[in-house]
């Protein structure tokens, strides 16, 4: 499938369980897609009848609470049936919110933010020292790099020449209460990377020509890379965008959900069917009037403390 | 119950300008109410619960009474040395505080269970550990370990969103509090779980079954005069929690019971030292893993009959 197709589903899956389940997460969701669909449609060498071939590429999503992206990418890609995908969160399902992996496909569970890396670290060292040939990736949240454990692993990875490592950060700005900036600034978040001995890639991570040409991109050495992944939390749906609410509230029924199936719409590629619903929303419940909508939640709209300020 | 906390937290972090709320970048919506209020008492540390935790430690030691506020086991596993060397250790003034404990997250999976964090803090000392069972005991415990000195764990649940406890009078950490008195059986119950420990009682007195009812806001310090009172007065001793039996409640229960023989048998009711692999919400997690109303009281029929 075109990665572009696989965005798309993986966005439109994403509204429909969160939709269903009241699931969180649907801005992170969004931030992802485009990086989980280059990677399931051109990167990672995998087997949908061979989950466990030992010679696949290890993928391991640590922003776990993106979860449906990934359980969207495989079910697209064979690893159990699409159908499934609507009992995300629901009693008795095996698609729980965080990263599962009793599941095909999924090598390593997430929900803890900061292992992650770490555990990806351990796969492409043990992969090295047996000299095996395929990759391991890894996707982090930009929040989740304010965890300690993240450096420990850039540190271990840098120092043991793991160019068998491709970090991806989906760096969307934003966490979980506020932007990163008004939490904990990340500054020179580039060169952080790079004074830890990455090679470091800077890309527009909502555009697969930048993803694919980031993730072919070949260096001449043996050290782990990060891509950057620019985004923007909730991209696609304008009125999610940059808005931490959307970290939280999923979409529900009525104005909420049409709209959110119509800005979808808007950018379906023709080929691709929308297995929800296929004619898009014909008569979308109107946003009412006084709807928190385009509203700033985050917690420095109305925290103001004092004891930082001069005088 | 987290509203409860933040409530009372917010009145006395009014009437005392040492209290400190510091968030491992959790709590949207929830904890706006106290940062709008007491802008100068709030601190987001980002998603580094083990830096928190320390730094808590650190404020502490310069004579601020600091909450550590997160959810599932971000707080209290995921920095435990932080918590044993650095709060312990030092008696310092920290109050741990995890939202969810249990399956109060149910669908959102294994990550996100808290079901040893009772056990593990249990085994630190000097740290006091708490779980209550209703809004009632959730806002006595808040008061008081604002006024302990030294590191606290208080573990918030779901469910138990009403008051069970009519009132309580002179709440004392460390003190067990009684619901009812009955001959046939001792429940014991702490944190959230209290609701379908109601619920089996019920079912228990419609079979003609009378039960005395405990809850244990405090784990530790122990009730240990209510356990041996009851031992010596019921045959069979049931302690319930949303938690592994291994090292929980039940097992501090038993410490008490092994070391002091009576009639009494102790039944266990609990996660059976496994992890939660099934998908759902708490109240299907409950029942899946035998912590229903009802699965408790079928636990203790089969036990009595
Ligand atoms: C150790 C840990 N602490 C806190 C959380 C709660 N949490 C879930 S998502 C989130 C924000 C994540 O931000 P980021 O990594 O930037 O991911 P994004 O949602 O922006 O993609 C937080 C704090 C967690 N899952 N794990
Ligand atoms: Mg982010």
């Amino acid at each position: 499938m075109k990665s572009e197709n696989l965005a798309w589903l993986i966005r439109r899956h994403g509204i429909e369980m969160t939709h269903l389940s009241g699931g969180s997460h649907i801005g992170a969701i969004l931030s992802v897609a485009d990086i989980m669909a280059v990677l399931y449609s051109e990167v990672l060498n995998f087997d949908c009848n061979n989950p466990k071939s030992d010679t696949r590429d290890r993928f391991i999503l640590s922003k776990g609470h993106a979860g449906a992206s990934v359980y969207a990418a495989l079910a697209e890609n064979g690893f159990f049936p699409v159908e499934e995908l609507k009992t995300h969160y629901q009693n008795g399902s095996r698609l729980s919110g965080h990263v599962s992996h009793h599941l095909p496909g999924v090598d390593f569970s997430t929900g803890s933010l900061g292992h992650g890396l770490s555990a990806a670290t351990g796969m492409a060292y043990a992969a090295k020292k047996d000299k095996k040939a395929h990759k391991v990736y890894v996707v982090l949240g930009d929040g989740e790099c304010d965890e300690g454990s993240v450096w420990e692993a850039a540190l271990f990875a840098n120092h043991n020449e793991l160019g068998n490592l491709v970090a991806v950060v989906d760096h969307n700005k934003m966490q979980s209460m506020d932007f990163c900036d008004k939490t904990m600034a990340l500054s020179n978040f580039a060169a952080k990377w790079s004074a830890f001995g990455w090679n470091v890639i800077d890309i527009n991570g909502n555009d697969h020509n930048e993803l694919k040409n980031a993730f072919n991109k070949k260096f001449e050495n043996s050290k782990p890379t990060v891509i950057i992944a620019n985004t923007i939390k909730g991209y696609g749906i304008s009125f999610m965008e940059n808005d931490i609410l959307w970290h939280y509230r999923f979409p529900h029924e009525g104005w909420e959900y049409d709209n959110a199936v119509l800005a979808l719409h808007k950018n379906k590629p023709a080929d691709v069917v929308d297995p929800y619903t296929p004619n898009g929303i014909e008569n979308p419940a109107e946003i009412p009037d006084g709807a928190d909508i385009y509203n700033d939640h985050t917690t420095s709209a109305t925290w103001h403390p004092t004891w930082n300020k001069e005088g | 119950m987290r509203d409860t906390f933040v409530k009372t937290l917010i009145s006395l972090a009014k009437e005392d300008e040492k209290i400190e709320l510091v968030t491992g970048d959790l709590g949207f919506g929830v904890l706006k109410p106290y940062f709008e209020q007491l802008p100068n008492q709030f601190t987001n540390a980002g998603i580094a619960e083990q830096n928190m935790t320390s730094l808590a430690a650190g404020m502490a030691l310069e004579g601020k009474t600091v909450f550590t506020y997160s959810i599932g086991n971000f707080p209290t596993l995921r920095c435990l040395e932080q918590i044993r060397n650095d709060c312990a250790y030092h008696n310092a003034n920290v109050k741990i505080v995890c939202v969810g404990g249990g399956f109060v997250y149910g669908s959102l999976g294994m990550s996100h269970h808290a079901t040893e964090d009772i056990a593990v803090m249990r085994a630190l000392p000097d740290v006091a550990v708490f779980a209550p069972g209703d809004l009632c005991e959730a806002e006595e415990i808040t008061k008081a370990i604002a006024n302990y000195e030294g590191t606290c764990y208080l573990r918030l649940g779901r469910g138990g969103e009403k008051r069970i406890h009519k009132e309580i009078k002179n709440f004392q950490i460390g003190k067990a509090i009684n619901v009812k008195n009955g001959k046939d059986v001792a429940i014991f119950s702490t944190g959230a779980i209290f609701e379908e420990v109601e619920i089996a009682c019920q079912i228990l007195e419609e079979k003609g079954i009378t039960t005395t009812v405990y809850t244990f806001p405090t784990v530790k310090p122990l009730d240990v005069k209510a356990i041996l009172e009851c031992a010596d007065s019921h045959d069979l001793i049931v302690t319930c929690e949303e938690h592994n039996v291994v090292g929980g409640f039940g097992g501090a229960v038993a410490e008490v019971m092994a070391e002091n023989p009576s009639k009494a048998r102790l039944m266990r009711i609990g996660m059976s030292d496994e992890y939660c692999v099934k998908v759902g919400n708490q109240k299907y997690l409950r029942n899946e893993y035998g912590m229903s109303g009802e699965k408790i009281a079928n636990k203790i029929l089969e036990k009595i009959k």
